[in-house]
This record gives C-alpha cells, sequence and structure tokens, in this order.
C-alpha cells in the first residue's frame, strides 16, 4: 500500500476556526498521526470516518480528506456507534467539545465508554461554548463569569478523566492543545487501543475564553504544574526533573528528589494497563495547585469491546440457526395448509 | 388472559377460520387486581366468511371476576351467553369492582343474557389437588380451565393445545405439560356435562385462498418485512432503538433473528436509536429504528439530520393514545400530523401506513424500498391494534418480492465525488459507503451544494429545499395507484387510512348490502398520496374520511384538494371504530 502523508488528511476546505485558536494544533496532530496510524496497522486511507457532534470543534470532519459526517449537537457519540456497529472495520474517529460531550450529549457519551465500543473520542475541552458565544460549560471553573454567569457560576464542573474512569473507560488521555508531538503520541496510542479511547485535550478558546488553561500551559510553569505519564516511566515532573509522585496514605503527594532523603527509587511507576482504577483516578483527578496536572496515557486497559461483541454474536447464532432465509423463517413454527 | 386467548385464536386459524383479534389490556404490569381499571382483556373475532375486525359485539362473554364483566357487559349482545367464575363473585370481588348490590347482573341489565354459572376456582383446585402444585401455581391454571369450556362451547379439538403445552413446557417444565392437559380436559368435560349451556356452535372453516398460512401479529410482520427488504436488498439489517410499549415487540422480534444478520442495539434513549440508526445507514446498512409517538418526538432533530444527509432509513411509528404519556396500552392515529410536519425547517418525510396486521409486512418492505432507492428516511405508521392485533396470512414467497436497489455511487476516472449530484430523474443523490476508495466525503447537518460543500448561499439553500421536496413527491412515480372497492363514481366515498380498514371495509359493505352507493378508498401511502387521488376522490359528490384522531387526515385532504366536500367521522377513545358506529357516519353523511 501506499504510504500516506500528513497533506493526504488534508481536505481542501478552508480551515475557519479562529486565528490562535487551540484546535488548530489538535487537527494538524491528528493529520500527523493519522499516517502512523496506517503505517502501524496497514489502513488504507478509506477505512478512516470522522464523525463530530455540533461546536467549534465539530468542524473538524470538514478539514479531515476522510469519509466525514457532522451531525447534531450532542449524538456525535450515538453516530458514531451506529457507524463502528454497522462497520466494524471502520476506524471512526469524534470529535467533540465540552458541551457536546458532556452536557447535551453526556447520555451517549457515558453509554459509549460503558459498551466499550471501539471509536477514537476527542474532546476538544476548553471550559466555555464558543459556538453560540461564551457561555458557562459542564467543565467551567466553580465561580466562571461568563455571558451567562455574570455573577459566577454556583456549580461544580465535571473533571472528564474521573467520568471516563466512573464509566468503567478503559482508555483515557490528556494532553494540552500545544504539545504536538504528546499529542501524536496519544493519538497513534489511542488508535492501537481496541475500545472506547477517550482524549481530553486542553484547549484554548482566544476569544471568549482566553488563557483557559494558562495556568498550567504558559510555557514559563509548564514543567512545574504538569506531569506526562508513560506506561513504565517514573512519576517524574518538574523543569529540573526532580520532582515526584509517591502513594502516601490513601492518595498521592508530591516529594522532591534529595530531599527528606528521597530517592528516585521512591518515585511510582506508571502502569497504564493496570485494571484496577483507584491509581488511574487518583493521577485523573490530580488538580493545580495542590498537584500537577497529569497528561500522556493515564489508562489504557484491554476488555472485550462492544462492536466485536455485535459480530461475534450474529456469526455464532447464524452457524447454529436453522433459519437462514426469509422464505424459512416464515415457514418457521406453527403454520397450516388451506387445500 | 392474553395467553388464553392467543392459544383460542391460534387454535381457530389453525382449524381454518378467519379471525382477528385485539388484545385489550391495562398500561400496569400487575394492576390492582379486581378493579375495573385492572382489566385484562382479549376479543376474538371467528367465522366461515370475511373477517375484517376484531368485532363489535359478542356472543360469548369470560368474565374471571366482576370487574371483568363490569368493563365488558355492554358489548354483549342480546343473545349473548356470559361464562363467570362464581367463586370470584363473592362479595369482596363485587366490592372491589364497585358493585352496590350482589346481583351484578341486574346492576348492568344484562340479567336477561344467557348465564354460565361455574365455580371456576374450586374445580380447578379439585382437578389438580393430586398435582402436588401449591394454590398459588394451581389459581394459575383457572384460565386453562375455562378455555376448555370454550372449546366445548365452539366445537374445538383440543389436540392443538396439547401440542402447544407440549411445545412450550418440553424442555424448561415438563412437570406443566400433565397438569395442564389434566385442567384443560376437566374444563372440556365439565363443560359438556352441566347442561347450562343451551347452545354450542361449530363455526365452519373460512374458503380461503390454497396456500399455507400462519398467525402474525402486526410487530412481527414489521420485523420480518424488514428482514425481506434486507435480504432483496442484500444490506444487513440494523434497528436502534428503545424500549417503548407499544412497539418494543419489533426490536425484541429483530433482536432474534440475527441468524438473517439482524443487529440490533437497545440504545441508552430514543434519540441514540435514531442517531445509531442514522450511522449505520452512512456505513451502509440497511437501517431502522422503531418507537411510539413520545419516542418520535425524541426523535425529530434527528429526522431532520436524516432529511440533510438524504440517507435512508426507515422508522416506525407505532400510535398509541397521545398526547404525552397518555394511555400508553390503547391505540389511536394521533401521530399523523407528527409524522408529517414534527421538523424544524422544511423536512419532507414519505409517510406509509399499514392497514392490518399481516399488511405489515408489505408495508415494511415498501417503506425500506422506498427509503433505499429514494434515499430518503420513511415514516412507516403503525398502530398498538394493527402492532398486538394479529390475523392468519397467506405466506407468501419472497420470489414474488421485487429486488431492492440501492443508488450506490459509481466512480468517475478523475472526478472528485459529488454527493448532492442528483439523478436527474428521480432527484436521488448517489450513495457512497464509507471504506470504498476514493469516494472520500463529508455529509451533515448543514446545507451543502451539489459537490457536498458547505454552503449558505441563498438562491443554493432555496434550490436545495425544493429538491429535497422533490424528490419524495416523485416517489408517486413509483407507488401504486389509488383503487376504489364499490362503484367508481357516486355520492359517496368513504376515506380512510392505517389500521381502521378492516372496519371501514365491514362497514362499507354492510351499507351497500343495504342498497347503498358507497364506495371505499383506502390510503396505504400518505406523503405523497398516489398520482391518482385527487381524480378519484372528485369523481365522488361527498368523501368521508374516518380516522381515530381529531380529523388530521382530513384536514391534510382538504389541504391537499381545497374544493372536495369532505365531511368528517372521528373517534379519539384510544379504542378501535365499531363497525355501527361508521355505518351510522355512512348513513348520515348519505
Amino acid at each position: 500500500m501506499a504510504t500516506l502523508s500528513f497533506k493526504d488528511f488534508k481536505s481542501d476546505q478552508e480551515v475557519r476556526w479562529c486565528p490562535g485558536c487551540g484546535d488548530h494544533a489538535v487537527l494538524a496532530a491528528l493529520q500527523r498521526a493519522l499516517p502512523k496510524v496506517s503505517q502501524a496497522l496497514a489502513y488504507e486511507k478509506e477505512r478512516y470516518v470522522v464523525v463530530s457532534g455540533i461546536g467549534c470543534s465539530s468542524r473538524l470532519p470538514y478539514y479531515m480528506d476522510t469519509y466525514g459526517f457532522h451531525g447534531i449537537h450532542g449524538r456525535a457519540t450515538a453516530i458514531s456507534t451506529g457507524i463502528k456497529v454497522a462497520n466494524p472495520t471502520l476506524t471512526v474517529w469524534q470529535a467533540c467539545g465540552d458541551g457536546d460531550a458532556l452536557a447535551i450529549g453526556g447520555n451517549h457519551f457515558i453509554h459509549a465508554i460503558r459498551r466499550n465500543i471501539d471509536i477514537n473520542v476527542i474532546l476538544f475541552n476548553n471550559r466555555i461554548y464558543g459556538l453560540t458565544k461564551g457561555q458557562y460549560s459542564p467543565t467551567s471553573k466553580f465561580g466562571a463569569i461568563t455571558k451567562t454567569s455574570p455573577y459566577g457560576t454556583v456549580e461544580h464542573p465535571f473533571n472528564p478523566g474521573s467520568l471516563v474512569l466512573g464509566a468503567k473507560g478503559t482508555f483515557f488521555a490528556r494532553s494540552l492543545d500545544v504539545e504536538l508531538k504528546l499529542n501524536e503520541e496519544i493519538m497513534t496510542a489511542a488508535a492501537l487501543h481496541d475500545g472506547c479511547s477517550v482524549m481530553e485535550m486542553l484547549t484554548n478558546c482566544v476569544i471568549f475564553n482566553d488563557g483557559a488553561h494558562k495556568e498550567i500551559s504558559d510555557p514559563a510553569v509548564r514543567a512545574d504544574r504538569t506531569i506526562v505519564l508513560r506506561h513504565g516511566e517514573k512519576m517524574i515532573f518538574g523543569r529540573n526533573r526532580d520532582k515526584g509522585l509517591v502513594l502516601d496514605g490513601l492518595g498521592l503527594r508530591v516529594v522532591t528528589i534529595g530531599q527528606d532523603g528521597v530517592t528516585e527509587d521512591d518515585i511510582l511507576t506508571h502502569d497504564a494497563h493496570c485494571q484496577a482504577m483507584g491509581i488511574h483516578m487518583l493521577l485523573a483527578e490530580m488538580r493545580y495547585p495542590d498537584f500537577p496536572v497529569a497528561l500522556g496515557v493515564i489508562r489504557d486497559v484491554r476488555d472485550v469491546t462492544y462492536d466485536d461483541g455485535v459480530r461475534d454474536q450474529v456469526r455464532d447464532v447464524m452457524l447454529k440457526s436453522k433459519i437462514h432465509s426469509v422464505d424459512e423463517l416464515l415457514h418457521s413454527g406453527s403454520t397450516w395448509e388451506v387445500e | 388472559m392474553q395467553l388464553t386467548g392467543s392459544l383460542f385464536a391460534n387454535m381457530s386459524a389453525v382449524y381454518g377460520n378467519a379471525l382477528s383479534t385485539f388484545p385489550d389490556y391495562p398500561a400496569e404490569i400487575r394492576a390492582p387486581h379486581g378493579t375495573v381499571s385492572g382489566v385484562s382483556g382479549f376479543q376474538v373475532h371467528i367465522g366461515s366468511g370475511d373477517i375484517h375486525t376484531p368485532g363489535d359485539y359478542c356472543d360469548l362473554l369470560v368474565a374471571m371476576n366482576p370487574a371483568a364483566l363490569k368493563a365488558n357487559a355492554r358489548w354483549c349482545k342480546r343473545s349473548a351467553m356470559i361464562l363467570f367464575d362464581t367463586d370470584a363473585f363473592d362479595e369482596e370481588g363485587l366490592s372491589r369492582a364497585g358493585f352496590g348490590t350482589d346481583n351484578p347482573f341486574t346492576e348492568l341489565k344484562v340479567e336477561d343474557r344467557t348465564l354460565i354459572a361455574a365455580p371456576i376456582t374450586k374445580l380447578t383446585e379439585e382437578s389438580l389437588k393430586d398435582s402436588g402444585m401449591d394454590m398459588k401455581a394451581i389459581h394459575k391454571c383457572k384460565n386453562m380451565f375455562t378455555l376448555g369450556m370454550a372449546c366445548f362451547i365452539y366445537d374445538r379439538p383440543l389436540e392443538y393445545i396439547f401440542q402447544y403445552l407440549e411445545s412450550k413446557f418440553a424442555k424448561k417444565h415438563p412437570e406443566m405439560i400433565a397438569p395442564n392437559r389434566k385442567v384443560l380436559t376437566d374444563g372440556f368435560n365439565y363443560a359438556a356435562n352441566i347442561q347450562a349451556i343451551p347452545n354450542t356452535y361449530h363455526i365452519a372453516p373460512a374458503p380461503l385462498e390454497k396456500g399455507t398460512y400462519r398467525n402474525i401479529t402486526g410487530n412481527q410482520a414489521v420485523a420480518w418485512g424488514l428482514l425481506a427488504a434486507s435480504e432483496k436488498s442484500g444490506l444487513p439489517l440494523f434497528c436502534g432503538s428503545y424500549p417503548i410499549t407499544p412497539a418494543t415487540g419489533i426490536l425484541e422480534e429483530l433482536a432474534i433473528h440475527k441468524s438473517l444478520g439482524a443487529k440490533t442495539l437497545q440504545a441508552e434513549d430514543e434519540i441514540a436509536g435514531i442517531c445509531t440508526a442514522i450511522g449505520a445507514a452512512f456505513a451502509g446498512d440497511l437501517a431502522v429504528t422503531t418507537t411510539s409517538g413520545p419516542g418520535l418526538s425524541l426523535k425529530s432533530e434527528a429526522l431532520g439530520l436524516a432529511v440533510m444527509t438524504e440517507l435512508p432509513l426507515v422508522v416506525v411509528d407505532v400510535q398509541r393514545a397521545g398526547p404525552s404519556t397518555g394511555i400508553p396500552t390503547k391505540t389511536e392515529q394521533t401521530d399523523l400530523d407528527q409524522a408529517l410536519y414534527g421538523r424544524n425547517g422544511e423536512c419532507p418525510i414519505p409517510v406509509v401506513a399499514a392497514h392490518s396486521p399481516a399488511h405489515c409486512f408489505d408495508a415494511a418492505f415498501q417503506a425500506a424500498k422506498i427509503a433505499l432507492e429514494h434515499m430518503t428516511p420513511v415514516m412507516l405508521l403503525s398502530e398498538g391494534f394493527l402492532g398486538n392485533g394479529s390475523e392468519p396470512w397467506r405466506i407468501p414467497s419472497m420470489a414474488d418480492y421485487p429486488e431492492i436497489r440501492p443508488p450506490f455511487a459509481r466512480s468517475v476516472e478523475g472526478e472528485r465525488f459529488r454527493p448532492f449530484e442528483r439523478d436527474p430523474e428521480t432527484l436521488v443523490r448517489p450513495w457512497a459507503i464509507p471504506g470504498q476508495k476514493g469516494f472520500e466525503h463529508r455529509i451533515g447537518g448543514l446545507e451543502k451544494n451539489h459537490a457536498g460543500v458547505l454552503s449558505s448561499d441563498p438562491a443554493n439553500h432555496e434550490l436545495m429545499v425544493d429538491e429535497r421536496l422533490q424528490k419524495v413527491l416523485k416517489i408517486a412515480d413509483f407507488i401504486p395507484e389509488l383503487s376504489v372497492d364499490g362503484p367508481s363514481e357516486g355520492p359517496l366515498l368513504v376515506v380512510g387510512w392505517g389500521g381502521t380498514y378492516g372496519h371501514i371495509l365491514s362497514a362499507v359493505r354492510t351499507a351497500r348490502a343495504e342498497g347503498k352507493a358507497v364506495a371505499m378508498a383506502h390510503f396505504d401511502y400518505i406523503f405523497p398520496v398516489p398520482r391518482n387521488t385527487g381524480e378519484v376522490l372528485s369523481r365522488f359528490s361527498k368523501v368521508l374520511v374516518c380516522e381515530l384522531n381529531s380529523g388530521q387526515f382530513a384536514r391534510y385532504l382538504q389541504g391537499l384538494f381545497p374544493g372536495l366536500d369532505i365531511v368528517r367521522c372521528n373517534k379519539v377513545q384510544g379504542q378501535p371504530f365499531l363497525v355501527n358506529e361508521l355505518v351510522d357516519a355512512i348513513n348520515k353523511a348519505l
């Protein structure tokens, strides 16, 4: 098969996101990741389907030169599910925002995760409604001042990672829009994961929520306020690579290597493939300023997938059943002759 | 009672009678026992001639308790027999049913009917006292004892039921076969011995067309019709649905038939039901979602998406009494407006209606054929009355059904695929399925031009709106013309659609037998209407539109053909028409 490059995944449509929008970088990462995925899995371009709901990020399918479906608000996950069940040989990617996936589409989102349908969900989290011009979203911070919360919100935000893990998700990763390399790496891992992969991309909205993630994304502080997790590697972070995570009672604690007798051996090693969810939940819930925010693949475990289950059940029943045509069906059971 | 009723019906069908059934049960799974609102009924109409309805008035009423008598006494003919369980007609039973005296028959003014008083509870207990069953299980066999009595009254051999018991219990509960056989036989013998039954009846087989027959319910027939369309199109069937009364039977039936490649997805909600189906349609399956009125409301936005993306999709609405939750187990035709208009924007969707339980098969097949060949969602309207009702059906051969040929995209060397470049004749767009090399394209809810590129150009929008409508209207060239039963012109044409077919046909034939010049036309295709509709209707001085709503189809026809003299016969009680009511309406209209 021909080797694909990022250009093969660029459509002829003009990208209409605002200059400086975080979505540009996520699109670029996807266009760079898919050729690698195609190489690794021997996928032709026509196997890709990109699905979305409604919102700024949901314009993404138009910018990908693949099969694409721009759905309705909140329902991308249901549409993706139908596509994958109908044809499990397709590889389905989904773009959706925090409002799309977690407010109007919350139900479909958790049920896709529960079923473990083999789709790859990129969740663009800018903590704001951008396309409707600046209302708070289910991930807006408590007290956020927006057009519909001029005195600050009085509701708690979702942490998408907790939601995914709570629904027994098999794959969860988090990253920042600007981490192009890491995002390619995450997207490739998501594609290789057999099951529902959720990638939370912390994106900036330059117009309605500029600096949405500035406190951790600012290059001056990023290394100290985030930790990139990689399976099998020590949980070490900081611009001097001298900070790490250890278990402390029922929780995690940040320590400094070289202080209080702490050595590198004391630092936890990340195990993304560990079936038990406890440590993954602790990592997903780490919040600045008490902790660095966890980036990278936090959880990646195997479990049976819904699309395989549907396919296998149809095959098994076909093998066992005596009815293989509609004529046979019509004559099955109780019938009688009129002479 | 539902099982007993369907056993009696199936037995009659096998015997060769024409028949029609109507299960009428409360919405509650375990409704308060002995109360009038909790009565579960099963109406069976059998005969040697034309049977098109479950019947208006009954010859035999079986009342297992006073509440059942109270709920149904008004349907007893003057000559009717009322068979009742005296053990249940005690003080407590009478008071639960709200009787004020100890003679419910006088109270209901049915004391002159033939009353067959049988201590059914005690007789059943006696019959099964050595069976080893506990009292609760024994009491469950009361219906079987009663069925035995009914079999005596209607001269039905018990063999069919014996066979049924064998097949039902052989695997899991073989110990249940002998007691059920015994109690059924004891009931039969008891009826033969008491000499309280003045007449027994023999209903000779009906002169039916030669062939192999089976009983079928409307919900089963919808499921099978869709499977037939799957076979004739070569496309796997995908059904995404959320359980809802009275449509759930279709999803349940399809879930059984995985051997025919059917994939069923019980979705997390109604919206996911249709959206998974839309996804499956995009991916190349014959996609279906099934629901009832409230569920259809939830699907409205997604229906618009299916119209905009011009994907094939069958939406089955088994209508029930509304609005809102309404009366979930009762039948109505009140979703027509919703089916025709219930969406935002200019959003035309073809509407097909089934007219009898067995016709649900053809209606579902045709709905799927239209969807696949014309690249559009299609609404198939059924009704609770059809979905749960059953009738004998002469089994067709699939060789007699047409192939279904979707407009699959063909590649043109060197040209980019244009997803909305329409066939000039039918205005149907080509269908390119993900996985096909060289056809990568994007569709969605936003307006596009013929090339599939987003467009908010005013002229393009108006053009696409018009083309989507014209595409649907052109389906009229592919459906049968409207036919007339009776004189081809005259003073009165009786018009209906959907499940009122049998009642209207019976009423019109009754009126004609009385010398009235009345014709009938029934619409299986509602949008678009058959090409000759205007011409047919104009041959009659007056059109009487009969429907189980407040006049939705009458208003629709009046809008299409403003010059018509339309009168209406409407009923919104959650119940089918009575033939008598329609005969009265015909006489009034003449």
